[in-house]
């Protein structure tokens, strides 16, 4: 149980380190820019959900792979993929009901913490 | 000539500064970008656990309460000025994992609050989120109504 939980971190660890050094290498050795990466992965992550291979990576390495923008990408097309056994409906809705969680938080979030803080660049 | 003459100069010039910049940055950025992309996952799996086996939450709800957890901390520490200062260092360490992109909201939400409420911090909140979420519901959508459409054959 207890060395489970350790690999269970290790794998967390160095698949969500790979995940990062990859777009680190775009960053260093291309022109993308981290705005355009984000969308990248998140789409790499919807693709690689939709073909089936998203889903070992995550059983494999849980946060490791959920994590990251593309697990953001996961939870979407895992969403779609399910709603649309359930019909038409759930497969137009089901993308965003699974990201709601996501999206909420980093809203709310968001316009609290804008009202309470000030932009600290600006003091530097 | 006198193009050619520029470009040799151009040219030497860019050998000199490629040069003299310092080259183990990169492989640094590299690893930094590991180690902290790693290590905020490893927060995550953290909260994993400890959402599961002390609260008993599951399955989905399990994902989207790290995500919210996780987004809450990255929301704090950028108001407080720390995520960026993280963010100096890790590079896409910092912005791939979900925390990057709850600072791509918080942090232009801060900074044009002064422009208004709804032009300013309503508004510039999605500068970097907008281009995410309509690109992750268009993707989602498609993806949904190709398994719809395979599903009745």
């Amino acid at each position: 149980m207890v060395t489970e939980i350790i690999t269970t971190f290790i794998k967390a660890f160095i698949v969500g380190g790979i995940i990062c050094a990859v777009a680190q290498l775009l960053i260093n050795y291309t022109k993308i820019t981290p705005g355009k990466i984000l969308v990248y992965f998140l789409l790499a992550g919807v693709l690689l959900q939709a073909a089936g291979i998203y889903q070992f990576l995550v059983d494999f390495a849980g946060a490791g792979a959920t994590v990251p923008i593309s697990g953001f990408g996961y939870l979407l097309a895992k969403g779609a993929m399910d709603g649309a056994k359930k019909g038409l409906f759930g497969a137009l809705t089901g993308g965003i009901v699974s990201a709601a969680a996501g999206i909420t938080a980093a809203i709310v979030f968001g316009f609290v913490f804008a009202l309470i803080f000030k932009p600290k660049s600006k003091r530097n | 000539m006198a193009d050619n003459k520029t470009s040799v100069v151009n040219k030497a010039y860019l050998a000199f500064v490629s040069e003299i910049s310092p080259k183990t940055n990169e492989t640094r950025s590299l690893f930094n970008a590991f180690a902290v992309g790693g290590f905020i996952c490893v927060i995550g799996q953290f909260l994993r656990y400890m959402l599961e086996f002390v609260f008993k939450i599951e399955g989905d709800e399990l994902a989207g309460a790290v995500s919210m957890i996780l987004i809450f901390l990255s929301a704090l520490l950028t108001g407080l000025g720390v995520y960026d200062r993280i963010g100096k260092y890790a590079g896409a360490g910092s912005i791939v994992p979900i925390t990057g992109f709850a600072n791509s909201v918080v942090a232009p939400a801060m900074e044009f609050r002064s422009e208004g409420f709804i032009y300013g911090l309503a508004a510039k909140m999605f500068i970097i989120a907008g281009p995410i979420i309509v690109f992750g519901v268009m993707s989602s959508v498609a993806v949904g109504i190709i398994y719809y459409i395979t599903g009745l054959i």
